[in-house]
């Protein structure tokens, strides 16, 4: 579980996160959603250790991170997968070599130990004949089922998705958040997804944060939020038409 | 107020790269890769510029020689004291800065703004030391390189001299045995490890403090080289006052 408690954190005079509070439940897929410039990704780089809160604390299984020394913050991190927004493969590498890179680096396990991890999630994420072929070789959707098989490969507590499926066609945009649901459940991962896309919060968002100026403005479920009056929210996740008429037809069923 | 800040993150940037080492048997691969990369990808280039610049010197100063009683064998003399005091290290690292520096920049640039950096820094791996120290131990085989530049500048200032008409071959051999002073290619090569110090860690710093994207790659590479090539300049001249001067 990871509890974050009352975080600030400012870049010179802009003051991008004004306070937030919340808990990612273990095993449940969390997304974070708010217009650009809401705070997103600041508010998950402060998650990842990658930002210091200029006050708050993030507080991982009861252990506050800014009080952990230097090598115990790095401990935790090699609990933290991580999957970036474009997707973050190493150029140099190929798919094999990236998703045994955590192993290479972390573990003392032998070659053919390590192969068999690799072998194992790259199956997981249903990516079997691309082992030799480098990032540049392979589609964005591709990419981004390695950078999950290397989030995961390591075994790790939790697990954080900055935009997975932006850029993605639909299609394989719901195959991408499906997977990334199933993982969570099957290895019980605390997840923490930052999205754009309506569709994931509708289908995987088991808690839902909506940020706004820096504030969290609301929090709840997928079911949640098709019944609340928050007008920001509502204003937000409901601007197409379409998920106007999604929403108005769950209404009246539930009447 | 900035550059004073720059240098202070630079020097901070040096006290990380030496942290938290990378496992070894990762990080000899990457100093055999480096090695590859920087050390002998510039070989090439390098034997090309000395070569001509060697002929160049010899040329220049035979053309200038126009007194009968300056004997032949100062184009062998100028030749070797040109090329080993200024022409191979300097003038070589200047062109290093712009091929290796440039490609420091980018290459570390360009995995920053496609968070292949920040990819390093989640899995609590030292990025500084992941991706600058390989560069730092590669660049210390830079004095071989340097050797290299010295013995084929004056190849080539022997050719130029010796099959340009301007001189014997006896005669440029004499003026290169003339007067050898040996600390002057000890200057010459801690000039050398001062320099490839330089060349691995100033175009590093650029290319990972950059922010933005691919137009900023490209801006942070050309700054970068302008600076390694200021810094080498400076260096140059206080090292020669305090080891010749």
């Amino acid at each position: 579980m990871i509890k974050v408690d009352d975080i600030h954190k400012s870049f010179g005079d802009a003051h991008i996160l004004k306070g937030v509070s919340t808990q990612f439940e273990k095993g449940k897929t969390n997304l974070i959603i708010g217009q650009s410039g809401s705070g997103k990704t600041v508010f998950l780089k402060c998650l990842l250790g990658l930002f210091s809160p200029d006050k708050g604390n993030i507080i991982y299984n009861g252990k506050i991170y800014s009080n952990l020394s230097g090598d115990q913050q790095r401990n935790l991190r090699q609990e933290i997968g991580m999957v970036f927004q474009g997707s973050a493969l190493f150029d140099s590498m190929t798919v094999e070599e990236n998703v045994m890179f955590p192993l290479d680096m972390f573990t003392k396990q032998s070659k053919s130990e390590m192969q068999d991890r690799v072998d194992i999630v790259l199956r997981r994420v249903n990516l079997i004949d691309a082992h030799q072929k480098y990032p540049s070789e392979i589609s964005g959707g591709m990419q981004k089922r390695v950078a999950i098989a290397r989030a995961i490969v390591m075994n790790p507590k939790y697990l954080f998705c900055d935009e997975p499926n932006s850029g993605l066609d639909p299609k394989t945009a719901i195959l991408i958040d499906n997977l990334i649901h199933e993982i969570t459940q099957e290895f019980d991962i605390t997840t923490v997804i930052n999205t754009h896309d309506m569709n994931s919060v509708m289908e995987i968002g088991e808690k839902i944060i909506f940020l706004k100026n820096g504030y969290k403005e609301w929090e709840g479920s997928n079911k949640e939020i098709f019944k609340t009056d928050n007008k920001a929210v509502t204003d937000f996740v409901y601007s197409s038409d379409l998920f106007k008429k999604v929403r108005q037809m769950y209404l009246e069923e539930r009447n | 107020m900035n550059y004073i800040a720059s240098i202070g993150s630079y020097f901070i940037m040096i006290r990380e790269v030496f942290k938290k080492p990378t496992k070894w048997p990762i990080m000899r691969k990457l100093i055999l890769k480096e090695i590859d990369e920087l050390i002998y990808g510039s070989l090439g280039i390098i034997i090309f510029i000395s070569f001509f610049i060697g002929g160049v010197v010899a040329i220049q100063t035979a053309l200038n020689i126009t007194n009968p009683l300056i004997p032949r064998n100062l184009i062998g003399f100028a030749t070797r004291q040109s090329v080993i005091l200024e022409f191979a290290p300097t003038f070589t690292s200047i062109i290093m800065a712009g091929k290796v520096g440039s490609y420091i920049t980018s290459s570390i640039g360009t995995m920053r703004v496609t968070e292949q950096i920040d990819a390093l820094e989640v899995m609590g791996i030292n990025s500084l030391n992941y991706l600058v120290f390989p560069k730092i131990i590669a660049m210390l085989l830079y004095p071989f390189v340097i050797a290299i530049a010295m013995y084929v500048g004056i190849f080539g200032g022997w050719i130029a001299g010796v099959f340009g008409g301007f001189s014997s071959s006896a005669d440029f051999i004499e003026g290169i045995q003339l007067d050898f002073i040996p600390f002057h290619v000890a200057y010459s090569f801690i000039k050398t490890i001062a320099f490839a110090l330089i060349i691995a860690t100033i175009p590093s710093f650029h290319g990972f403090y950059m922010r933005g994207g691919a137009l900023e790659v490209g801006k942070a590479s050309t700054t970068s080289f302008v600076w390694t090539s200021v810094v080498i300049i400076i260096v140059n001249y206080v090292l020669t006052q305090l080891l010749l001067g």
